[in-house]
């Protein structure tokens, strides 16, 4: 055991560090559910790209610089402590890109990787319906062979579409066999949302922003080289997808060890008050344990270890330190929380409108409860 | 980063699984509890022997002084071990308090002595005198009407030759004492845990058994309080993983409505809860035997952490296994309350879980109060 970063490790953070101080925004970029912020996020996804810092893990072919996972959290770590941008393409390259590098083809890997990294092509998820959320098994969107044979034609409505307003490109699972068992005749598909007969509905959301949308698809027509894995194999595709979602890499331990950080000063500046101390230390000590697992799983994977029903403990855990830490700091501005001023009352404020969907997107925390119950407990199944 | 145990860890703390799992089941736990004062003294014998077997004593003590030499990184698996099978014996105590600060007393006579009498394997030593609080360690320690010292809670005083005690005041600090049984005064303290061994002793204030003062006995006492913290949180975490694990299987074969209830989700949440919390204190605890282990600077903030952490993480554990077991968990019949008592022990010895978050804050504040 040792819990100290290597020489390379060290060196390597040093350079993200100086990197991200020199090209970081001085001025927080317009919100990235906009149309204006969107294409702001874009430019800097481009600019993150140019200098190979978009997506450091991947191999070098497709823009990243193979780098281990220590070397991603590093970067990550620095990269929530510059106050980076969001990442506009992170469905795309946090939950997508791992599967695809799982499951795809060499043809799937050249086309979609470096546009993705380059934030030239920003995808969307396009799994809820309507009828399917927690019970995502149940969507009913089907996709039929085309007439040559050569592809498919889908049908269905997808909703809670992140980035899906604005997005070029959506990765969502359809109904290619609606005879076979509900997990067996599912299929993830690769689409352009500029397909004729895909139809956007932007959703706002309770900040009045549209960060997720209702995607329509009527008879869209997808090649068969748009197939990710084996046609009837979706479910399980997906699943690696909700393992990234869940586990290790969409949320990064240093977003909220940097929150739980801000908390703590916020604490000081409004004169330590008594009734809020203990709450503010749990909060600092759970950013600070999930970072700490974070790195004893991330020993496990670099020993070759796949991260199980393990994540649904993750998402529980950072999608509620992360309501608790903004929770604090509203209870903290007390009677300004609700003020949407510039800096600090409306950043808290924002943060903790974005913290109360952790919960909720993928699969809500009692989807999670079931499956840490079912699968590391070994408790039947209702 | 290397945030795993290395093989030889593995073995160990196996080893350890393996006999006292063998040696001591619950049935044999049981037994100790309703056992008269001789047979129960003759079962921890048996115990005590079987631990120093393996080594366990002197995990801490190195090699030059007849130990194994290791660190507090191979030590936290095995008091792991001894939460997971609730092993009644100062393990802690003795093997992560008095055996370092022993050792690193050498060749000092009295510090001699008493590490001979710990590395017999003939018993655990008593261990008193130091509390854990808002403003760090404390001593409990008073003056008696009659000049002898009297220290309240002292860990393993039925069966130990020789005591480590600690006591405190203002003018001159802190002391450290080994002191024979011989002239202690043991009176036993009825507690919730029987098998903890608590008792209030009266000793006579002497320096032929002092072992530090001043400003080294301070550090020591430091040192021993953080090893007191994040070595009770090793050995709740073991108590939570015990409880979870019985409480999962009693909701796999206990049936209500037709159907175990472990298929309802109101169980299934209770037990999911209690499981990840268990989750995030197992690096933190992990993280506090590493940073004991290479003195960090920031040893105190680390094992403040997992304890705060483990406390609350064994207490809900606890609470969430006597529900889902229901009436029958409320039965002395019932395994569940071994566990459940040490827990409840263990959670508030060496600092509760707020008193601990308390510390971690005044660490990670910055020394002055920002002005508003």
């Amino acid at each position: 055991m040792d819990l100290t970063f290597e020489p390379d490790h060290e060196q390597f953070r040093a350079e993200a560090r100086a990197w991200l101080s020199a090209n970081v925004p001085h001025e927080p970029l317009p919100s990235l559910d906009t149309a204006t912020g969107f294409e702001a996020h874009r430019r800097w996804e481009a600019r993150l790209f140019e200098d190979r810092w978009s997506v450091v893990s991947w191999p070098i072919a497709y823009g990243g610089r193979d780098v281990g996972i220590m070397e991603w959290l590093v970067f990550e770590e620095e990269y929530y402590r510059a106050r980076a941008p969001k990442r506009v393409s992170q469905n795309g390259i946090f939950l997508l890109a791992p599967t695809l590098l799982d499951y795809g083809t060499e043809a799937q890997k050249e086309r979609f990787l470096l546009p993705m990294a380059s934030g030239q092509e920003i995808w969307c998820q396009g799994w809820s319906e309507p009828d399917a959320g927690s019970d995502l098994a149940g969507i009913r969107s089907r996709a039929v062979r085309n007439s040559d044979d050569d592809g498919w034609l889908l049908s269905g409505q997808k909703t809670w579409a992140s980035r899906g307003a604005f997005a070029d490109w959506c990765f969502g699972i359809f109904r290619t066999d609606p005879e076979a068992e509900r997990h067996r005749g599912l299929t993830y598909f690769l689409i352009q949302m500029d397909s004729p007969g895909v139809t956007v509905r932007p959703i706002p959301q309770i900040d009045g922003e549209t960060g997720f949308a209702e995607i329509f698809f009527d008879n869209v027509e997808v090649p068969d080289h748009q197939v990710l894995g084996e046609v009837g194999a979706g479910w399980s595709v997906a699943m690696s997808t909700a393992g990234s979602e869940r586990g290790l890499s969409l949320r990064s331990p240093a977003r909220y060890t940097e929150a739980a950080a801000r908390l703590v000063e916020l604490f000081d500046q409004r004169g330590r008050p008594a009734l809020a101390s203990d709450a503010v230390a749990r909060a600092y000590i759970d950013a600070e344990a999930y970072r700490l697992h974070t790195y004893w799983t991330a020993t496990k994977v670099a020993r070759g270890h796949k991260v199980g029903a393990e994540a649904s403990c993750n998402k529980i855990f950072w999608s509620e330190t992360d309501v608790a830490i903004h929770e604090n700091a509203l209870a903290l501005l007390g009677p300004t929380a609700e003020l949407l001023e510039a800096g600090a009352p409306g950043e808290w404020l924002d943060g903790y409108l974005f913290s109360l969907a952790g919960p909720i997107y993928a699969g809500t925390n009692e989807i999670q409860r079931n499956v840490v119950a079912e699968r590391l407990l070994g408790l039947p199944r209702a | 980063m290397d945030f795993a145990f290395d093989e030889q860890q593995d073995e160990l703390r196996q080893t350890v699984r393996q006999a006292l799992g063998r040696e001591f089941p619950t049935t044999a736990l049981r037994t100790f509890h309703q056992a008269g004062p001789d047979d129960r003294a003759a079962l921890a014998d048996a115990r005590w022997s079987l631990l120093s077997s393996l080594g366990a004593p002197g995990i801490l003590v190195p090699e030059s002084a007849e130990g194994l030499g290791l660190s507090d990184v191979d030590l936290v698996g095995v008091l792991e071990e001894a939460g997971w099978s609730a092993l009644p014996e100062p393990l802690l105590e003795t093997a992560g308090l008095a055996a370092p600060m022993l050792a690193a007393l050498l060749p000092a006579p009295p510090a001699a002595a008493a590490l001979d009498a710990l590395m017999s394997g003939a018993a655990p030593l008593a261990v008193g005198g130091i509390d854990v609080g808002l403003d760090g360690p404390s001593s409990p320690t008073t003056v008696s009407a009659d000049g002898m010292l009297r220290t309240p809670r002292v860990v393993g005083a039925l069966r130990a030759s020789v005591f480590l005690l600690a006591c405190r005041d203002l003018d001159s600090g802190w002391q450290l004492h080994a002191v024979p049984a011989a002239v202690c005064t043991v009176h036993p303290t009825p507690a919730l845990d029987e098998a903890r061994d608590l008792s209030t002793v009266q000793w006579p204030l002497s320096s032929d058994t002092l072992l530090a003062y001043g400003v080294a006995a301070e550090a020591s006492v430091g040192l021993m309080a953080d090893r007191g913290a994040a070595g009770s949180a090793a050995i709740l975490i073991g108590l939570a993983d015990r409880m979870i694990t019985m409480a999962a299987d009693y909701a796999k074969e206990r049936r209500q409505f037709g159907h175990p209830i472990g298929s309802f989700q109101a169980v299934k949440h209770l037990l999911a809860d209690a499981r990840v919390k268990l989750e995030f204190a197992r690096p933190a605890t992990y993280r506090a035997a590493w940073s004991l282990a290479t003195a960090q600077p920031t040893v105190s903030r680390d094992a403040s952490m997992a304890k705060a952490m483990a406390s609350d993480a064994a207490e809900l554990a606890a609470r969430v296994a006597l529900q889902v077991h229901g009436a029958i968990g409320y039965t002395w019949e019932c395994d569940l309350q071994f566990f459940m008592k040490r827990t409840w022990s263990l959670a508030k010895a060496w600092g509760d879980a707020s008193t601990h978050r308390q510390l971690v804050l005044a660490q990670v504040l910055p020394t002055r109060p920002s002005t508003r």
